[in-house]
């Protein structure tokens, strides 16, 4: 009863609540480091350093009005932003935030369950997110939504292609679908495989930006061409949610990318450096998570904005053939070698 | 069974990055514009008409709010074009802190250009760093006239007031702050790849059509024309000055990217020779009590960051006001390039377009 249903709901409910202060405390975090980079100091005025900024957003958010456009198709327009948080929130059903952990007399894992295709369950349920999007684009009757939601389709398509091809020669190597099969596989090797596979590490990484719609490759939601892109039409809460699951989808990004190719929770430099072993998994995995988050921000201060046939043309004519490559490659070498 | 259909898009005239309220209605297929249309207006005030009722001293400050953000320069083509319908002598230490002032204010504009420009594009950072900068120059501006945007900082026959004491070294340091920030604006865009891949081959206009459009300032200079009234037609003290016209060559939204680039280096090495050469003398020439200068007409054109500003002025010589005020603004006959350079672009360059004819609304609409 307990191992069945009590330990498993109290996992949902903690990694739910953890995650959701996680985005709102991402917000915080771009804000300042964007700003620590633009020499300007960011908020400052609620809470010391600004630390309670976003409580002060989620409240004005809710107060704020919640305007339907009279000539809105309002069902629709009412499940997109839902459409689009919720994949984002449910994939952590599958990350490993850590390995077992002896609590209170009992083994509890470190990740609400372990199913035996979790990558697959992680790309198919991030994709219906997209559905968010082009439908919040249609739904608003207005043309500059249109237009960013056609931009988000095609753009969002043509990275997940990208994306997946390097997930296969992840999965090649690591021999498993499982999320946890992969770090123990990482274990098991004794090198990450961000080192094996440096090419569908840089390309995961790329096409990640791409489809959390982060710069540069922000387009659905350029706001100096489309004011605003998909979301032009929301207000209140209902813009909140899309905007809380761009940034869940970043964390779930850099999740991801820190369990197939950084080790998830293994602490660098086992042989050499034994003594990083004492700190637990889980704040390893937060770490190396944090490291994939930074650099988003980062890009963010730093780079222009692509074009969208420059955009396609990455996505096509370089992503996906190097993807395609890199896994040709792999399969090669793993059907020679071993 | 599916048909393909033209979308007619407003953008503006509130849009975040038409630059206050132009107007701009595209056609476009899917993606492409095939055609757009400008329309202008909605920030007239009737400046020119105003000025026909306004006294000669009264006009200056109306010419503030053409080009609201290179307040000075504006300033100075009024007060000039009137003086030469006077016939009045400038004192030459005046002439040089013209001079000084024109610059600054070139570079001032400049910032605010390369910030919301590179904004458009969507590189952010460019445009805090950018304002950072633009500060320091109004702080100059403050403690010369007591404005930051408005200035009124110039009379007919000369200044209305001398530089405050040491003024003229914080000029000077603020020329040595500025060559280390222009750098950073250049390490963050000149050989990004992605900036060279926005603007390279943009609204490519070459320089036959860059002189049929009327066009002037950098984006004429950016088509590889060499003209600049600053030495084509000195005034204020440009004859004794020693720069160079920066010119592109393929008449890009690149190029006109770097002959501003180097239009801000140009400012300061003017800033610095004038600075340090401010000659001792007068502020005021010698200028009647009642301005009321003969009949006749006069034109009187300068160099305003944004191009050729220039006034025509009809005095009747029986009143105190002007017959005729006439304005030709820089960036009022630049914006007419943008249906020629948008046609066939993708709308993410109109507006990276827009920013590169670096256009003020006050000024287009008067």
């Amino acid at each position: 009863m307990i191992d069945t249903l009590v330990i498993p709901l109290l996992k949902v409910v903690i990694v739910l609540n953890a995650t959701l202060v996680g985005v709102t405390y991402m917000v915080l975090l771009e804000r300042k480091v964007i700003a620590w980079a633009q020499s300007r100091l960011g908020p400052m005025r609620v809470g010391p350093y600004g630390i309670l900024q976003p409580i002060a957003d989620a409240v004005k958010l809710m107060l704020k009005e919640d305007i339907t456009p009279t000539r809105a198709d309002k069902w629709v327009f009412t499940a997109a932003p839902i459409i689009s948080m919720v994949p984002a929130l449910i994939v952590y059903a599958v990350i490993p935030f850590g390995d077992k952990v002896h609590l209170f007399g009992r083994d509890v894992s470190l990740y609400i369950t372990d199913i035996n295709v979790g990558l697959l369950y992680i790309v198919s349920v991030a994709s219906v997110g997209v559905y968010g999007i082009i439908l919040a684009g249609y739904a608003s009757n207005s043309k500059f939504p249109l237009l960013a939601s056609l931009r988000a389709s095609a753009q969002l398509i043509s990275y997940e292609v990208a994306v997946t091809l390097t997930l296969v020669s992840v999965i090649l190597v690591a021999g498993t679908l499982s999320m946890v099969g992969i770090v123990r596989a990482q274990e098991h090797a004794g090198v990450w495989f961000g080192f094996i596979q440096p090419i569908a590490f840089v390309i995961f990484f790329i096409g990640g930006l791409a489809e959390t719609n982060r710069a540069p490759f922000d387009l659905p939601e350029a706001e100096q061409e489309l004011t605003g892109g998909f979301h032009t039409e929301y207000s209140g809460m209902r813009f909140a949610l899309f905007f809380l699951a761009e940034y869940a989808n970043m964390i779930v990004v850099s999740s991801v990318a820190t369990t197939l190719f950084l080790g998830g929770w293994l602490a660098p430099f086992p042989h050499w450096l034994p003594f990083l072993s004492v700190i637990p998994g889980w704040i390893w995995f937060l770490i190396k998570s944090f490291i994939f988050l930074y650099i988003f921000i980062w890009v963010r201060a730093t780079l222009p904005r692509y074009r969208y046939d420059q955009l396609m043309n990455i996505g096509w004519k370089v992503l996906i053939p190097l993807a395609i490559l890199n896994l040709v490659v792999t399969g090669i070498i793993k059907v020679l070698l071993l | 069974m599916f048909d393909t259909d033209e979308l007619v898009i407003n953008m503006g005239p509130q849009h975040p990055s038409t630059h206050g309220v132009l107007r701009v209605v595209l056609r476009l297929d899917g993606e492409k514009v095939v055609d757009l249309d400008v329309v202008i207006g909605y920030l007239h005030r009737g400046i020119e008409k105003l000025s026909e009722n306004r006294n000669w001293t009264q006009i200056i400050l109306l010419t503030d709010r053409m080009d609201y953000v290179a307040a000075a320069t504006n300033n100075v083509g009024y007060c000039e074009t009137v003086e030469k319908l006077l016939q009045l002598e400038v004192p030459r230490r005046a002439r040089y802190v013209r001079t000084i002032l024109c610059e600054l204010q070139r570079i001032a504009s400049h910032c605010l250009w390369i910030g919301t420009h590179a904004m458009d594009i969507g590189a952010m950072t460019v445009f805090l760093y950018a304002f950072r900068e633009r500060e320091l120059i109004l702080d100059l501006f403050e403690e010369f006239c007591g404005a930051r945007l408005t200035y009124n900082s110039m009379r007919i026959g000369g200044l209305p007031l001398d530089i405050p004491p040491g003024w003229d070294k914080k000029v000077l340091e603020f020329c040595n702050i500025m060559d280390g920030k222009l750098d950073e604006y250049e390490g963050l865009l000149t050989h990004n790849r992605i900036w060279l891949e926005r603007t390279k081959g943009v609204g490519v206009l070459s320089a036959a059509e860059a002189i049929d459009l009327g066009l002037s300032g950098p984006p004429l200079r950016g088509s590889g024309v060499p003209r600049d009234v600053r030495k084509d037609e000195p005034y204020a003290a440009y004859d004794e000055m020693e720069f160079n016209i920066p010119l592109g060559t393929v008449g890009d939204t690149y190029d006109r990217y770097l002959v501003r680039l180097e239009e801000f280096r140009q400012s300061l090495r003017i800033i610095r020779q004038a600075t340090q050469g401010i000659p001792e003398g007068p502020i005021v020439g010698k200028v009647p009590r009642l301005i009321k200068p003969l009949a006749g007409e006069t034109y009187h054109a300068i160099e305003s960051p944004k191009g050729e500003l220039a006034y025509f002025i009809v005095s009747d010589g029986k009143s105190t006001n002007p017959y005729r005020f006439r304005v030709r603004p820089p960036s009022f006959c630049n914006l007419q390039a943008l249906r020629r350079m948008a046609k066939g672009h993708l709308v993410a360059d109109v507006v990276a377009l827009i920013g590169s004819l670096d256009v003020v609304l006050g000024e287009v609409d008067r």
